[in-house]
């Protein structure tokens, strides 16, 4: 028999992530598992995960209005932040991902029917890996919002998708970052789906710090995922 | 970096002098439908290159509860090498230091418009499992998709290890009945694993 002490994460409390089954988006009526979830005792196949590296980044990957021949349409942004654990720590290091619409709220994907134009100077994705004390920063152009067919007269508040590895399975996030004060959030029931008192977390900050004068406006968003048991996993 | 603008929830430390304030846990969100040209790779489906001795393919569908392809979904596969080791610095004893060349544990493949996808792989070793006792070799998956507001997780055992699945600590704990759903079958080439997200047969499913 094989006994490693590895510390463990904490499993996630209450009252953050939205629940499977969300009726108001009605995808989930037909796809959301109708069974309780199991609790999975965590052991070393969730407590790692993949650490993927530079090579999975290219030198323009950061910057998504620099990507073709010419700049994208629309405003100008800097989305900037750290990527740190539970605890407050930095997660360093770490893979980020993200795709978005163009200004128009049109995605460079062949499923978007959106009748509004495509940018030929705008794909929309971008990829960092976080520095030594968890930053990022993205240069991009605000995405436009867009109809869906959800419901009457749905549209999606604006929004950029990010990808975390961090530094284990159980790290793992996949989320939506939005910009303060749209007035859809008030009918986006994937945006409403979250808890209340966690929904604020998804909405990047106005951050006049990091703004670039004469050139672009900056926003700023944190993302945290679990932080770490204070003992290894084998001492309780 | 530290003068955020971002809000702190009324929970949280007190700004101020100091440490950041921490905010609590970012939720997760749906990764819609639009992520084809950002999240798959080229190398995605190979967790180890084509010519690895004893490599196979691990193929299946994502299906919904209708039993109705899920063309939209991205399956994303975590594992030990065949000693049962990690690449990672929370694994002490690490993996032998020609295989972290090639093998990387990590999997990624879109679903096509049949929900199918593919997983090109080497069987892991066993695990130690979290209260002691070894785990039976096993495969970790995510599965993202519109309509799932938040991944979920499920694990594919092997056909051929029936004596260390009977062992295994993790289906022991699932109600008999749901227990096969987690058995990949065997194929020409490898196995296969059909994720079923509701319904009959539906894939047993896990909080991590």
């Amino acid at each position: 028999m094989t006994r490693l002490a590895v510390r463990g994460y904490r499993r996630d409390v209450a009252d953050v992530h939205p629940p499977l089954l969300w009726p108001d988006y009605r995808s989930t009526g037909r796809r959301a598992p109708s069974r309780p979830l199991v609790l999975l005792p965590h052991s070393l196949t969730e407590l790692t995960g993949p650490l993927l590296g530079a090579d999975r980044v290219g030198a323009l990957d950061h910057d998504l209005t620099r990507q073709h021949a010419g700049e994208p349409l629309g405003e100008r942004i800097i989305v900037h932040g750290r990527v740190l654990d539970g605890d407050g720590r930095p997660v360093p290091q770490t893979l980020i991902e993200v795709w978005q619409a163009n200004a128009a709220g049109r995605y460079a994907h062949g499923g978007d029917q959106h009748p509004a134009p495509l940018d030929p100077n705008f794909t929309g994705v971008g990829r960092c890996l976080t520095g030594a004390d968890g930053s990022y920063r993205f240069v991009t152009v605000k995405p436009g919002a867009y109809p869906w067919r959800n419901h009457d007269n749905a549209w999606r508040p604006a929004h950029i998708h990010f990808s975390l590895f961090g530094r284990a399975f159980v790290q793992r996030l996949v989320t939506q970052m939005y910009f303060p004060g749209d007035p859809l959030f008030g009918q986006d029931p994937i945006f409403n789906s979250v808890p209340e008192r966690a929904r604020q977390r998804m909405v990047a900050g106005f951050d006049l710090s990091q703004t670039e004068p004469e050139w672009a406006l900056a926003y700023r968003f944190d993302l945290v995922l679990r932080g770490r048991d204070a003992t290894p996993m084998d001492d309780r | 970096m530290t003068a955020g603008a971002r809000d702190v929830p009324a929970s949280g430390p007190t700004p101020g002098p100091g440490p950041t304030p921490v905010p609590g846990l970012t939720p997760a969100q749906t990764i819609g439908p639009f992520f084809a040209h950002a999240l798959p790779w080229q190398d995605g489906p190979f967790v180890v290159p084509k010519g690895v001795a004893g490599a196979f393919w691990i193929r299946g569908r994502v299906l919904d509860g209708d039993g109705e392809p899920v063309p939209d979904a991205i399956v994303e596969t975590w594992q030990a090498d065949p000693d049962g080791r990690f690449d990672h610095p929370d694994d002490p004893r690490g993996i032998a230091s020609d295989r972290s060349d090639w093998f990387r544990g990590f999997g990624r493949c879109p679903t096509d418009p049949d929900g199918r996808y593919r997983i090109h792989t080497v069987k892991p070793g066993s695990v130690p499992g979290a209260n002691g006792g070894d785990q039976a070799p096993h495969v970790d998956l995510s599965i993202f998709a519109r309509g799932l507001l938040d991944r979920v997780v499920t694990r594919l055992y092997f056909p051929d290890e029936t004596a260390a699945n009977a062992a295994d600590p993790v289906l022991a704990a699932l109600a008999e009945p749901v227990r096969p759903t987690l058995v990949a079958g065997i194929a020409g080439d490898g196995y296969t694993f059909d994720i079923r997200l509701q319904g009959e047969h539906e894939t047993a499913f896990f909080a991590v």
